[in-house]
């Protein structure tokens, strides 16, 4: 208790400086913690990933399609319990900038196939009974003021015209990390409408939804589809649905890793403030440690007041900052949403905040307890008057 | 006549420090004995080495030569932190500039070197409140040492250096920052822990009022001893 009131005490000798350092500290925390939010939600298609769900598309390219016939053959190798698919629509809603997800699905199927999105029952069944029915997200419903009824109009990038569709339902997410910002309709309404504008872009989708019967067999059910469609105009590519978004993610390898590296950056300019304050810190009292060791105190107790009072500045701010990330965490997911369906800060994110804040308050004040305890008493007596 | 017992002994001790590429001595070949409640004052001009020989009795520094015994003790064998565990239970400080510590109240000051010892809460608080008694600052316990004048820190101070019991009592210049009056009071304060608590004392002075409370004056000048003055004879 007096120990602490000792570090506590002398934490707050110089109140401007120590205020600084810790309001650095809190806006590091709360630079990483974003940071590591943003790289979290990357990765937040990955952990919230169905285990027995897996996605077959052109063994080309994601963007070359596959023929709908295969769906009843898919539907027939062992091990799969239902199919469904999607395909990626990319219509633009008013404005280029109001970007969200839409694809054109076989309703019954797809809804069963994702059953993390809970649509109700009634409004279910009205999609089913209107072919230019859709269901929204409840953000993404809730970020363009949609109702029920509402007729939304999407201009057709990859196909072209305007695209008409009545909002007949609206899905919540039954888990936390459920992406609530997709928009799903029809294929049966586009590929008709393909026929009559398009001829020769219809009866394609984009990939095939499989789900198997166990986790424990989806590769040797993967197997089984890619070999069936072996030496076919369309090979298939069929992975389970982790691998699917990992090979997303991939494609933006380099922005993650330049956010990983900021956010270290971050750490390591706040370990230089840090050790720069305790060393200022420790040359002031130099006189005050030769007392405190004429008095009798050893080199572990001398360390040990430095080492204390760098962990209390660092860990004041790293609980400022740390109580500053989940509100401005919460108002940066509102600002983003179209790009982060979900921005949620993890526990694993906190403990990094916490360990970050550990090792800088520790590693500050290496050099000035050195300094402090390798100064002769003698010498640092002479500091002093 | 009274066989007084050495409680201090330095034999052949010398000094030097390196400055630049230079040796400059500072203590040579130093032999003398200090006994048990002896209050013995160190004059001499400035660099003259009395308060390296201080430091040296005291176990802050280190001797190039020679050997230095309190109570029977080696302390020149001694590795650093058993030369601070010794200092914590055998000797007690008095700087000129009282070197408080600014955070800590009075009472928390003198308590500061009882944290090295096993004792209890309840005993520390004892065993503070007798050693403010003892330099009449009972009243003065909640106070910080910016709320104090320099004789009310320098008798703070004191009670730091006495609050162990220790072996021997070193002062370093303790009226070199006070005003007369102050002065006075404070060698009156460390006569009366002599002659009523037997202390012994070591202490280095410039002020020859202050030196008269000293039973023994030694004098040093350019690292060499160059008299005995006992107060008695004097």
């Amino acid at each position: 208790m007096y120990v602490l009131k000792i570090l506590f005490k002398n934490a707050l000798r110089h109140k401007l400086r120590t205020t600084l350092t810790v309001v650095g500290i809190t806006i590091a925390v709360l630079a990483f913690g974003l940071l590591r939010t943003v790289i979290t939600t990357w990765y937040m298609g990955v952990e919230a990933s169905a285990a027995n769900r897996l996605w077959t598309r052109n063994s080309v390219s994601l963007i070359f399609p596959l023929p709908i016939a295969y769906k009843e053959k898919i539907r027939q190798v062992e091990g799969v319990r239902s199919v469904s698919h999607a395909t990626w629509f990319g219509g633009i809603y008013i404005d280029e900038k109001n970007f969200f997800a839409q694809f054109a699905v076989e309703p019954k199927t797809y809804m069963e196939a994702f059953s993390e999105y809970n649509t109700p029952p009634e409004q279910k069944a009205a999609l089913l009974r209107d072919r230019k029915g859709a269901v929204a997200g409840r953000k993404l419903a809730q970020r363009y003021g949609w109702k029920l009824g509402d007729t939304i109009i999407l201009k057709g990038t990859i196909y072209p015209g305007n695209w008409e569709f009545v909002l007949r339902g609206i899905y919540e997410g039954t888990r936390k990390d459920a992406d609530e910002t997709v928009f799903f309709f029809h294929w049966d309404y586009l590929n008709e409408t393909l026929k009559k504008t398009a001829p020769g872009m219809e009866d394609q989708v984009g990939s095939f939804i499989v789900i198997a019967k166990s986790p424990d067999i989806v590769a040797d059910v993967a197997q089984r589809i890619d070999n069936l469609f072996k030496n076919s105009l369309a090979e298939t590519l069929t992975e389970t649905e982790k691998a699917f978004i990992l090979g997303f993610i991939s494609m933006s390898d380099a922005i993650i890793t330049a956010i990983e590296l900021v956010s270290f950056v971050v750490i390591a300019i706040i370990l230089a403030v840090v050790a720069n304050t305790m060393a200022m810190t420790a040359r002031e009292r130099i006189g005050e440690y030769a007392i405190l060791k004429t008095l009798g105190f050893g080199w572990f107790k001398i360390a040990g007041l430095i080492f204390g009072e760098s962990m209390i500045i660092t860990m004041m701010g790293c609980a400022l900052g740390i109580g500053l990330t989940f509100p401005i965490a919460d108002a940066f997911g509102e600002a983003m949403g179209q790009y982060f369906p979900a921005f949620n800060v993890t526990l694993e994110t906190i403990y990094m905040d916490i360990a970050a804040s550990i090792v800088v308050g520790l590693l500050a004040a290496i050099i000035p307890s050195w300094h402090a305890i390798t100064t002769p008493v003698a010498d640092g007596l002479r500091k002093i008057g | 006549m009274e066989q007084k017992t050495a409680i201090v002994e330095i034999q052949h001790v010398s000094k030097s420090y390196r400055r630049g590429s230079q040796i400059v001595p500072v203590l040579n070949d130093i032999t003398f004995d200090i006994n048990e409640g002896e209050f013995l004052a160190l004059m001499g001009p400035s660099g003259s080495g009395k308060s390296t020989l201080l430091n040296l009795i005291a176990g802050i520094d280190k001797v190039d030569s020679g050997n230095i015994f309190v109570g029977g003790i080696d302390i020149t064998g001694l590795a650093e932190t058993e030369l601070a565990n010794w200092r914590a239970n055998h000797v007690g400080f008095v700087f000129q500039f009282y070197n408080l510590i600014p955070v800590l109240t009075a009472f928390e000051n003198v308590e500061l070197p009882l944290l090295l010892t096993g004792l209890t809460r309840k005993e520390r608080r004892e065993h503070v409140e007798t050693a403010l008694m003892a330099v009449n600052l009972s009243h003065r316990l909640t106070h910080y040492p910016a709320q104090l004048s320099g004789g009310e820190q320098q008798r703070v101070a004191i009670a730091r250096a006495i609050v162990t019991d220790p072996t021997i009592l070193v002062a370093d210049e303790p009226t070199g920052d006070l005003d007369r009056k102050s002065a006075e009071e404070i060698m009156g304060l460390m006569d009366g822990l002599n002659r009523e608590l037997g202390k012994t004392i070591i202490m280095v002075t410039h002020d020859p009022r202050a030196a008269q409370k000293a039973h023994v004056m030694r004098h040093l000048d350019k690292g060499i001893l160059n008299d005995v003055r006992s107060q008695d004879s004097v």
